[in-house]
């Protein structure tokens, strides 16, 4: 499957990051912020969808990797005054901290007790979120200043607050990421975390050290939402607890799984979908938890590989 | 008020939340334990329960304690009734995977939650206590209703004990539990067991919300404190356990009542919370349980 068109797959994701380059010039002015919002939380999706998708364990709390980056580096900008790459990368080192500890912690157990102990520790980040309000603005939230949000590279400054920088920046952080994880997937490490998924007794039996691959691939996975939650705080200027709460943590997991679990493109798919459907429902009714509800048990009883999994089954057997 | 009574208080009000806490986590281990289900819409039967409560006793005008003892009866029976459908349209068609079911009530959570929201809106409703005397302490009064609620509880609780361990239906949920293809193969109707413990979990947690509705209020948002404090709880005490259950009730109602009244709460819920998690972790039977199997 591997050796039989590399390139077809390259092609593919460089198709997917171009058409969304293009289309920033055609876009509407709504649908154009929106779009940039979408991918970066679809950078988010496909944090959690490593882990999901293709090391098979079930986070409930990757909700916390997601604020950790938006508060580190939202805090680093509003109480110490760091520039935009010095907190993006205070937010990246958060989220990369914090899934370690977390990993070390909860892959101690699995299956249910992996949910619910990753749950908990989002949990116990949230409340720690609304205890430090002097810091954190508490469930206010805090508004990072327009003025602090420019990068400055040599000698010419971007303006985050500008829609088409805003929509580049979102752009060029989504195409890193995602061919960073297409090149994880088609790595050997990335076989070894699909091993694990498939039997991870056999895997561990073949001489594989199946604890510290999924250690890496927890750190990997949190740093990666921590990555999104940073460009979030730094492009849309506002920090705020409700991206700490356990919704945030079922959202990426609903996007996964509709896009298509272990699927490289999955994750965007399914936030650009889903966020769709939610942006067109609100016009009608204020219900819009009530369809992410009825969605999530539809995927699960009647689609449970989503779109794109579905697809690679049926028609494209070489998707990664 | 002195230190001591200022404890005995606390502790009183630790003694309630512990009796309704145990009928909750009750009703989370039954599940888990018999189906090997993480029941998330848990606390949304909880809601359920203290939502159709007040729907109930405003219907039925007169005294007080007669809307209150048809809610009592009337609301557990409707949440059983509703949990069972859930049951059959959507956990057995995922042939109880532990980790698709998770999924699956985490979508039924929301829409219980959004449909309360829809239908009975964002208000927080009390209901009437069915009775308001007053026990007369040296230091303070106590509200009767309140003791009542810790011996309704002490009630039900020794009851489901005694089901359990002493008639047919508990022989069969036991056996169930034990090895499910083993008890299809004796001739037990597996299905309709998950069923019944299905339906039961619900009602246990529907009985709990309705006795608290006239010391809290009714609110949409309700549900989430109770699921959080009864997977502690249920963690604590050992999953499937009864006796651990109970004792874990007793431990973290109390704690929770003693440590809310002298620090604030969300730095309680913190320690709790990370404690909790911290036991899973390392000791992943909980307190009082025995190696799993």
């Amino acid at each position: 499957m591997k050796d039989a068109s590399p390139a077809k797959p390259y092609a593919l994701h460089l198709g997917v990051i171009a058409l969304l380059f293009g289309l920033s010039f055609v876009l509407p002015e709504y649908h154009h912020g929106l779009l940039a919002r979408i991918m970066v939380l679809a950078v988010f999706a496909m944090g959690y969808n490593l882990l999901f998708g293709y090391v098979g364990l079930l986070s409930l709390g990757h909700a916390m990797f997601f604020s950790a980056g938006l508060y580190g580096a939202g805090l680093a900008v509003i109480h110490l005054g760091w520039s935009v790459p010095a907190a993006f990368a205070a937010g990246l080192a958060c989220g990369a901290l914090l899934a370690l500890v977390i990993g070390l912690l909860a892959l101690r157990t699995s299956g249910v007790a992996f949910m619910i102990v990753t749950m908990m520790f989002a949990q116990v980040f949230y409340l720690l979120i609304l205890y430090f309000a002097a810091w954190t603005g508490g469930d206010q939230g805090l508004v990072v200043p327009q003025p602090m949000r420019v990068l400055v590279l040599g000698s010419t400054s971007f303006d985050l607050t500008n829609a088409t920088v805003r929509y580049m920046s979102a752009l060029a952080l989504f195409s890193i990421v995602l061919l960073i994880s297409l090149a994880i997937v088609r790595s050997g490490y990335g076989r070894v975390l699909v091993a694990i998924r498939e039997n991870e007794e056999r895997t561990k039996m073949l001489g594989f050290d199946t604890f510290s691959s999924k250690l890496a691939a927890v750190v990997i996975s949190g740093s990666i939402c921590a990555a999104s939650g940073a460009a979030y705080a730094l492009l849309f200027g506002y920090v705020g607890s409700s991206f700490a709460s356990v919704q945030y943590s079922i959202l990426p997991l609903l996007w996964v799984l509709l896009g298509g679990a272990a699927t490289t493109l999955g994750p965007l798919i399914g936030t650009l979908f889903m966020y769709y459907v939610i942006d067109i429902a609100s016009g009608y009714t204020s219900a819009y938890l009530l369809i992410v509800g009825i969605a999530l048990i539809l995927l699960v009883l009647f689609f449970p590989r989503g779109i794109l999994g579905s697809i690679r089954q049926r028609w494209l057997g070489w998707l990664p | 008020m002195h230190f001591g009574p200022h404890l005995l208080l606390a502790a009183l009000e630790g003694l309630v939340t512990s009796a309704v806490l145990a009928l909750t986590a009750l009703g989370l281990s039954l599940v888990f334990g018999v189906m090997r289900v993480v029941n998330v819409a848990h606390g949304e039967f909880f809601m359920l329960g203290a939502v159709l409560a007040w729907a109930i006793s405003t219907a039925i005008s007169g005294h007080p304690a007669l809307g209150f003892l048809a809610a009592l009866v009337l609301a557990p029976l409707i949440v059983g009734l509703i949990a069972l459908v859930a049951e059959r349209l959507v956990l057995r068609r995922l042939n109880y995977d532990p980790e698709a079911t998770i999924v699956a009530t985490i979508g039924m959570l929301y829409i219980i939650q959004q449909l309360a929201l829809t239908f009975y809106g964002p208000e927080a409703r009390p209901v009437e206590p069915p009775f308001s005397y007053r026990i007369l302490l040296p230091w303070f009064g106590y509200s009767g209703y309140k003791l009542s609620i810790i011996a309704a509880s002490a009630l039900l609780l020794i009851a489901t004990w005694l089901v359990l361990t002493r008639t047919k239906i508990g022989l069969v949920m036991r056996a169930t539990q034990y090895d499910s293809e083993t008890a299809q193969a004796f001739g037990i109707p597996v299905t309709r067991v998950y069923a019944g413990v299905f339906a039961l979990g619900a009602m246990l947690v529907a009985v709990a919300a309705v006795l608290i509705v006239p010391i809290s209020q009714a609110h949409y948002l309700m549900g989430q404190d109770p699921l959080l404090l009864s997977f502690i709880v249920v963690i604590i005490g050992g999953l499937g356990s009864l006796r651990g259950t109970v004792l874990a009730a007793v431990l973290i109602g109390l704690s929770d009542g003693i440590i809310s009244v002298f620090f604030s709460p969300t730095l309680a819920k913190i320690i709790a919370t990370l404690l909790v998690a911290m036991v899973l972790v390392f000791r992943p039977q909980g307190l009082f349980g025995t190696a799993s199997r």
